[in-house]
């Protein structure tokens, strides 16, 4: 059954990947963007990690695609390039490294291929709000601090590039 | 959810989807030259890495390490997260004064330090 859910979801981010890269108008691409990042997380909480699920749909789904959303809505973007309008070469090059990394990691991944992964008893409650949040506050303590002053420095920065010309 | 509602996925399925967005990513950010399609593109990715770090750590949930290891990876990916979403405002500010600059928001005519 979980197999068929996590199945279900891996296709539909697929699908919905394509969608947000190839069709032209960048609304589309938002829109599939937000059904993508749902996905994965039906896929964080299929692998047991409920927090990350839930961060996964209200900060990425909720506060940086309406971001997205704003700005093309602010900007009025319309008219926009067809997918892979640019230089022959160019989409050549591009199409080849793209499968060239595809086909790397699915390397890698095969190698791996013989261990099945699982969730044995007893550390199964380890993707909840709990332990993560323990662990923020105590091991990740600095890194946690680093974030919030990071997250200020990009408010500060965001702020003064907006603000325009009259400083 | 109880552990024996949790039918094994082979940790490989996910690393594969890992693969496969970040390839999708890399296209989207080679051959797009639109750039709110470009940052989007670049969203596929970080998700990707995102992915490839709840696959190992879902696998060292098996009991096969500690269960710090476990941790360590999902505290990652919530680190990725908050950096996205820095990324994700300068970004925008960003393409928004390039807006104001060249009315477009094409990155072929982001061209002044072309030589």
């Amino acid at each position: 059954m979980v197999t068929y859910v996590f199945l279900a979801a891996a296709a539909l981010a697929v699908i919905f990947a394509v969608l947000t890269v190839v069709p032209r108008d960048p609304m589309i691409n938002v829109l599939s963007l937000v059904v993508l990042f749902f996905s994965m997380a039906a896929i964080f909480a299929i692998l047991g990690m409920d927090f990350l699920a839930a961060i996964q749909v209200i900060v990425y789904s909720g506060a940086i695609l309406v971001l997205f959303l704003f700005v093309i809505m602010l900007l009025n973007i319309r008219e926009v390039e067809a997918f892979g309008s640019g230089r022959r070469w160019q989409a050549l090059v591009g199409t080849l490294v793209a499968a060239g990394i595809g086909a790397m990691i699915l390397v890698i991944a095969g190698l791996l291929l013989p261990e099945q992964g699982s969730v044995l008893p007893g550390v199964a409650d380890i993707g909840t709000a709990v332990p993560i949040g323990k662990a923020l506050v105590s091991t990740h303590l600095f890194a946690f601090e680093f974030i919030t002053l990071l997250l200020v420095a990009s408010i500060v920065g965001a702020v003064y590039l907006g603000k325009g010309e009259d400083r | 959810m109880t552990p024996a509602e949790l039918v094994p996925v082979p940790y490989t399925w996910v690393l594969a989807l890992s693969a496969v967005l970040f390839a999708i990513g890399v296209v989207g950010v080679l051959l797009r030259r639109n750039g709110i399609a470009i940052f989007l593109s670049l969203e596929i990715m970080l998700n990707s890495a995102n992915l490839a770090f709840a696959a190992f750590a879902y696998r060292f949930a098996a009991g096969h390490a500690t269960a710090g290891a476990a941790l360590d990876g999902q505290i990652f990916i919530f680190f990725v997260i908050a950096v996205a979403a820095a990324e994700a405002a300068v970004g925008l500010a960003l393409f928004i004064v390039f807006h104001r600059l060249k009315d477009s928001i094409d990155v072929d005519r982001a061209n002044i330090l072309r030589w």
